[in-house]
C-alpha cells in the first residue's frame, strides 16, 4: 500500500493571527519623535549679572499676538519670522570690536554701534504669557539656525579639508554608530568652533499677560 | 453511477488568499520597526510643532517626559479647555514637577543623575505662560537640560 502523505496544515487562519498581532502593535506603539531643540536653562543664582553694553545685546520681544519686536544697535523695529534669521546673523556677524575685542572670523558690516564679536554678542528673548508655543519654537529655531549658519562658516574656514560643516559634524558626533576614536577627534573640532562662536542666550522671565 | 460529481464548468475560480498572511506580516514588521512602545497614555492634545534645526536625543541618556496641551475632547467636560500639564498618566500642576523630578531621579544610577534630559512635549497651541512656569520649576530643581521635542519640518510655517 502506498504511504499516505501527511495532511496539509490549514494555513487559512494565519492571516487572522497576523492581523491580530498587527492591530496589537498599532494600538500600543507610537511613531518615535526623539528629536528636538536642545536647550540649557540658566541655574538660579543670586549673582548680579555682569553689565553688558547695549550694542552687544539683540533684544527680541514676542507679544501676545505673536508679533516680533527686535532692538538692535539702539534701533527698534518689527520683524517678520522669515526675516529673523537674517537679522540675527547680521547682528552676530557684525564684528564692530577693535583692539582686543576685534573679531577675526566676522564678515559683517563692522558697525561700531552693533556687536563687538561672537563671544560678546548676546541674544535676549522675552515673551508674553499669552504667546503661543508654536511661535516661541519658531523663534528659538531661527535663533539656533542663525548660530548654526555662522558656526558652519567658521568650521569650514578652520577645517576646509574635512568636507563637512558644523551641523553635519555634530550629527556625526551624536550618531551612536560612529566609533569612539573618531568621536574624540570630532569633539575637539566642535569644541574649538563652540569656543569661537559661543551661544549666549538669555531669556527674561515671562511677563504677566 | 459515478461516486464523484463532475465539477461544474464555468464560473470564476476563487481568488487565492495564500499570500494574505505574507502581506500582513510585512505590515506588521514595518510597524514593529518604525514605532516604539508608548511611554504614556496621552490625556491631552499633543500636536508637536515643527522645526528644522533639530538634534537627535541620545537614547543612552535618561529622558523624562513632560507633556502639556489642552485636555483631549473626552476630558473637556471635567477639566475644561485650558492648557494642562501631564506627568506620567495624570494631569498635574506646576508645583507637582518637583516631586516628579525627584521620583525620576530616584530611578537613576548615580553617575547618570546629572545627565537627565527633560523632554517637553508641548502642543502647538499652548500658551507660553504655563511653559514659563514649567521652566521655572525645572530651574528650581536644577534639571537644566531640556529638549523642546519637535517634528522635522519648516519652522516658519508653524
Amino acid at each position: 500500500m502506498a504511504k499516505r502523505s501527511a495532511p496539509e496544515v490549514n494555513a487559512g487562519s494565519m492571516a487572522d493571527i497576523a492581523f491580530l498581532l498587527l492591530i496589537f502593535f498599532l494600538v500600543t506603539t507610537d511613531i518615535a519623535t526623539d528629536s528636538g531643540l536642545n536647550r540649557k536653562l540658566p541655574p538660579i543664582s543670586d549673582e548680579v549679572p555682569p553689565k553688558i553694553k547695549n550694542r552687544n545685546i539683540f533684544v527680541l520681544n514676542v507679544n501676545r499676538n505673536n508679533e516680533l519686536l527686535m532692538t538692535r544697535a539702539g534701533e527698534e523695529k518689527r520683524v517678520q519670522l522669515k526675516d529673523l534669521r537674517k537679522e540675527v546673523v547680521t547682528f552676530l556677524d557684525n564684528g564692530g570690536g577693535t583692539g582686543e575685542d576685534a573679531c577675526k572670523y566676522c564678515e559683517g558690516a563692522r558697525n561700531p554701534d552693533s556687536s563687538d564679536n561672537f563671544s560678546k554678542a548676546v541674544v535676549s528673548l522675552s515673551n508674553d504669557r499669552l504667546t503661543k508655543y508654536k511661535t516661541y519654537i519658531s523663534v528659538q529655531n531661527e535663533i539656533i539656525a542663525a548660530y548654526n549658519e555662522i558656526r558652519n562658516r567658521v568650521y569650514k574656514r578652520l577645517y576646509p579639508k574635512s568636507g563637512l560643516n558644523y551641523v553635519e559634524t555634530n550629527n556625526r558626533y551624536q550618531d551612536p554608530q560612529t566609533n569612539p576614536d573618531e568621536k574624540e577627534k570630532l569633539k575637539e573640532k566642535l569644541e574649538e568652533v563652540k569656543k569661537i562662536v559661543p551661544q549666549i542666550f538669555s531669556e527674561a522671565d515671562t511677563k504677566k499677560g | 453511477m459515478s461516486k464523484f460529481k463532475k465539477k461544474k464548468e464555468g464560473g470564476l475560480p476563487p481568488i487565492s488568499t495564500a499570500s494574505l498572511p505574507d502581506i500582513v506580516f510585512m505590515l506588521l514588521f514595518f510597524f514593529m520597526v518604525a514605532t516604539v512602545i508608548k511611554e504614556d497614555n496621552l490625556l491631552i492634545e499633543n500636536k508637536l510643532p515643527s522645526a528644522d534645526q533639530i538634534e537627535k536625543l541620545d537614547k543612552k541618556r535618561p529622558i523624562s517626559y513632560i507633556y502639556a496641551g489642552k485636555p483631549s475632547s473626552r476630558f473637556q467636560d471635567i477639566y475644561g479647555t485650558e492648557t494642562r500639564i501631564q506627568l506620567n498618566d495624570k494631569f498635574a500642576r506646576p508645583s507637582d514637577i518637583k516631586a516628579f523630578i525627584a521620583s525620576e531621579r530616584a530611578n537613576l544610577r548615580e553617575d547618570q543623575l546629572n545627565k537627565l534630559i527633560i523632554a517637553l512635549k508641548v502642543d502647538v497651541d499652548a500658551n507660553m505662560g504655563l511653559i514659563g512656569d514649567i521652566k521655572q520649576e525645572l530651574r528650581k530643581e536644577n534639571a537644566l537640560k531640556i529638549n523642546y521635542t519637535t517634528r522635522k519640518g519648516d519652522a516658519v510655517s508653524n
